[in-house]
């Protein structure tokens, strides 16, 4: 098995202007590479609402995406607040973001269903105070 | 239809038009960002009326032809600057999304 193809990435906190920008260098970076746009869409969206809950919700974070032969595996690290309740926060429509945030579009609840929906396996390792870690792997065979 | 016979077809005001060959390929409607991300199809023409920064970010990442925003919403210039660097269509329409996407019907 070779080594993975790695991709890191800061997320700043609060940076509403740039969010979204390492989800689109990632899909730059796999167009590139020549996966299939299903693939790559796939990787967005999930990645993508990946990388604003860190901005709305936990002050920013690191996304690291390693690209193996047989999967893309993607990793949200924050030291933000944490889940108290990941079955609620599971929930379609379920959001405890600001009003600021809801005016920009943010906000309605289908962050972690759209991540869970486009990707194989998703696993969220979190403690209350310390921050959390949401894994995403996503097939390529 | 490309975007460009979309826009003339429908008498639309072109914003930014950097890819006017893309295909429009039906149509999506809605101003929640995530909502749009999981939901809109590559192709589909976006009908909106959010118009801050992050919307050109869901427009290139979910792979729409073009974002048409709806009751003559504007963009910033420098949001506009962005959408043309990043290849992303945007169209101005006077109408209300429900009477933008009417008159999508049946073309795209
Ligand atoms: N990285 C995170 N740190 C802390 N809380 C989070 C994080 N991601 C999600 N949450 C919590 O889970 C809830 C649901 O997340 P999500 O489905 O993405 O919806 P939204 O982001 O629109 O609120 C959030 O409102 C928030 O309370
Ligand atoms: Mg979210």
């Amino acid at each position: 098995m070779s080594e993975p193809l790695v991709f890191h990435y800061d997320i700043d906190g609060e940076d509403f202007i740039s969010a979204g920008q390492a989800s689109i260098q990632i899909k730059k970076n796999l167009r590139r590479i020549g996966l299939s746009p299903e693939i790559i869409r796939r990787v967005s969206i999930a990645m993508y609402d990946g990388e604003i809950n860190m901005v709305i919700h936990a002050k920013g974070g690191t996304a690291d995406v390693m690209l193996y032969e047989d999967r893309i595996e993607i990793i949200l690290a924050d030291k933000g607040p944490g889940i108290e309740n990941i079955e609620q926060a599971m929930q379609e429509g379920y959001s405890t973001a600001s009003d600021t945030v809801r005016s920009l579009g943010f906000g309605a609840g289908m962050g972690l269903p759209n991540m869970k929906r486009y990707s194989d396996k998703m696993t969220i390792d979190t403690t209350v105070g310390v921050g959390t870690t949401v894994t995403l792997v996503i097939n390529l065979i | 239809m490309t975007v460009k016979e979309l826009v003339e077809a429908c008498d639309f005001r072109p914003v930014c038009l950097p890819s006017p060959d893309r295909t429009v390929k039906g149509a999506y409607t809605g101003d929640l960002l995530s909502w749009v991300m999981g939901r809109a199809f590559q192709d589909n023409a976006w009908i909106t009326i959010m118009s801050n920064i992050n919307v050109i970010a869901v427009a290139s990442l979910s792979d729409v032809s073009c974002v048409i925003l709806s009751e003559n919403v504007s963009l910033e210039n420098d949001i506009v600057e962005t959408a043309k660097a990043k290849g992303i269509n945007v169209i101005s329409s006077p109408l209300p999304s429900f009477e933008t996407a009417l008159l999508l019907g049946g073309k795209v």
